[in-house]
């Protein structure tokens, strides 16, 4: 297996605050001393890779950075750091702006959360289809018409409802234009950014059918965002769990979520509501500690973690290998299932 | 070529806008109303140089200062002249300088904010100050200071007229673009390999222009009484020609000695011509926001 997608090392940070007032940055930069801005470390140092044909599953809850890394490796955003490889060739150098316009544009596309408002209001559902096949295929007239049906019969939209506004067409409807507009430059990585989660659940089942089709049909890579944990179990080969801007657990779907080694995937797990309670949950208490310069020698998960020691505190754990998966804990060995030591 | 798509794609949006509209129309018949009176405005400014009784530069000092009457629907001025056929005349002037006024700020307000709003940064400070910087002047002296400066021509009224109304348009441009700056739509446009001044223009402009459709409305109005106001202290038209504002000052003299109707009907035209405006944009406003849409 070859890897499509390679990221490595990738961060992204932004500025938090105002900093110090413009007179005093001044002021400390013609004295020489080195700048140095509060930073909200949004995606921290994460590597990894997604084959091809495969279904990469990304999860983490709200603010945990996955809308802003995937920004980062379809390219809508420059990384602060690290290097996004498509294929043999390098992305991270090439600013935003300027790979809109590139010949491997096409090559990574993406489906957007909320359908109903990543679709042009002022565009009819063909116009939008069409859009990418303008600037990056440069199809025009009969042939643009073409490819844009194809793409709409491919997506389950009925060719009369090309001529509709957003606004009239319903939530399963917009999904499937999103769609179309996204795989109709045949792109070999699609990013899904939950998307599925502004859709009715009988439409979601729907809409996920249709992905799983179309990903046969295609041959691409998905790479699914989403907090839907079952949705992830079901139709990814691997599964990243994320939490604050760092990777804290990958491996393959299945193990992942029947033996977290992570206690924040177990946590996650966890959450997951069941119909009869066996066991008492784990349930995560207090908040996320502050992604505003954390501390680079504290576990990320430390002060929430139910397993935590001080240790914990002055150490980061690093991703480490155990089998097939990553585990950024350093208790993950007495989490593996087969040595399990009765407490 | 895209004919096929496209024809099927444009009958349905007209006649959704004509359904919409004739909605709107039924909910508030003022809107209507104010259509009609636009109309009204629009002819006269079309055709009033060839349809009134009498030639509105015509004096005859044996006729002057005559009360309304048949012969004299408005009755005469000063000079004999007949006030309804100059008010019919005076339309289209103001018209055309309110029209034209309007059309300038429209494009360099709207694309001016726009630009601001999506790019940010230097351009939205440079467009920013510079509106703050008109908006720190009574707008109406600023108008008069421009005209005087340069002379009182019409085009100079009508770049003064433009811009005053500046601040009010690059704002509400820049905000409206600004808030579709981060829409997924824009974003899904970046990987669909457009540029950023295609996102602009293709993208984000489209969602603004109705905006600033109804804002246009609403300044015509603002923009004749500003025409007007000018004239009316004696920095706008030149006294023979008709105009609703010299009209009006004209006449001031005469309401003391009981002469109303010289001042009266110019000043109502104004107020009727500024009334429908408004009204007319209330009622764009309905039509375009998208909330108010079946």
């Amino acid at each position: 297996m070859t890897a499509l997608l390679d990221i490595a090392d990738v961060s992204k940070w932004f500025p938090a605050g105002a900093g110090p007032g413009a007179w005093a940055r001044l002021k400390r930069r013609l004295s020489g001393g080195v700048e140095k801005l509060p930073k909200v470390y949004a995606v921290d140092d994460v590597s990894f890779a997604i084959a091809k044909g495969e279904t990469v599953g990304l999860v983490g809850e709200s603010g945990c950075g996955k809308s802003t890394l995937v920004r980062a490796l379809t390219r809508l955003i420059d990384v602060s750091q690290g290097s996004v490889k498509l294929g043999s060739r390098e992305l991270a150098l090439k600013p935003a702006r300027v790979f809109a316009r590139d010949r491997d544009r096409a090559r990574i596309q993406m489906v957007f959360q909320d359908a109903g408002e990543s679709v042009n209001p002022r565009f009819t559902a063909f116009a939008a289809i069409a859009d990418p096949l303008r600037r990056l295929r440069k199809l025009r007239g009969n042939a643009l018409k073409e490819r844009v049906e194809t793409v709409a019969g491919q997506c389950g939209l009925p060719l009369q409802l090309l001529s509709r506004f957003p606004h009239q067409l319903s939530g399963g409807q917009r999904a499937r234009v999103g769609i179309a507009r996204a795989i109709a430059v045949e792109p070999d990585l699609l990013v899904l950014d939950e998307p599925t989660a502004a859709l009715d659940v009988s439409v979601q089942v729907v809409v996920l059918q249709l992905l799983q089709r179309l990903k046969k049909e295609l041959g691409m890579s998905y790479l699914f965002v989403s907090h839907d944990l079952s949705v992830v179990r079901l139709l990814c080969d691997r599964v990243l769990v994320m939490y604050l801007g760092k990777i804290v657990e990958a491996g393959p779907a299945a193990k992942v979520f029947e033996h977290p080694l992570h206690p924040y995937t177990q946590a996650l797990v966890a959450a997951v509501p069941r119909l009869h309670e066996t066991a008492s949950r784990l349930r995560l208490t207090g908040e996320p500690r502050s992604p505003i310069d954390p501390d680079p020698n504290a576990c990320r998960f430390y002060g929430r973690c139910p397993h935590g020691v001080d240790a914990c505190k002055t150490t980061m754990p690093a991703l480490d290998a155990f089998g097939d998966r990553q585990v950024a804990c350093h208790f993950a060995e007495s989490f593996l299932p087969q040595p399990r030591i009765a407490s | 070529m895209t004919d096929l798509a496209a024809s099927p794609r444009q009958e349905s949006s007209l006649t959704a806008l004509v359904r919409h509209s004739r909605y709107v129309l039924g909910e508030n018949p003022v809107t209507g109303f104010a259509f009609a009176l636009f109309v009204l405005i629009v002819l006269a400014a079309v055709f009033g140089p060839h349809i009134v009784p009498y030639d509105p530069l015509a004096s005859d000092t044996s006729e002057a200062l005559k009360p309304p009457s048949l012969q004299h629907w408005f009755g005469t001025d000063q000079l004999g002249r007949d006030v309804f056929s100059r008010v019919v005349v005076a339309t289209r002037l103001d018209f055309f300088i309110a029209v034209a006024s309007v059309a300038l700020v429209f494009l360099m307000g709207g694309l001016a904010g726009v630009a601001a709003g999506f790019f940010g940064g230097w351009t939205d400070r440079i467009v920013g100050r510079i509106a703050d910087t008109i908006m720190a002047f009574p707008l109406f002296v600023l108008a008069m200071g421009i005209v005087a400066a340069l002379g009182n021509t019409v085009q100079n009224i009508v770049l003064a007229t433009a811009i005053v109304n500046f601040p009010l348009y690059a704002r509400i441009a820049r905000a409206e673009a600004n808030i579709r700056r981060e829409a997924g739509f824009v974003e899904a446009a970046r990987l669909s390999g457009n540029s950023d001044w295609r996102i602009l223009t293709f993208q984000i402009l489209p969602n603004v222009f109705p905006i600033l459709v109804v804002q246009m409305s609403l300044t015509m109005g603002y923009a004749i009484l500003n025409a007007a106001g000018l004239s009316f202290i004696g920095l706008g038209v030149r006294p023979p020609t008709p105009e609703w504002g010299i009209m009006v000052a004209e006449g001031a003299q005469f309401i003391v000695s009981g002469e109303w109707w010289n001042a009266f009907f110019p000043g109502a035209a104004l107020m009727v011509a500024v009334f429908c405006f408004n009204l007319l944009g209330d009622g764009l406003r309905d039509m375009v926001d998208p909330r108010r849409r079946t």
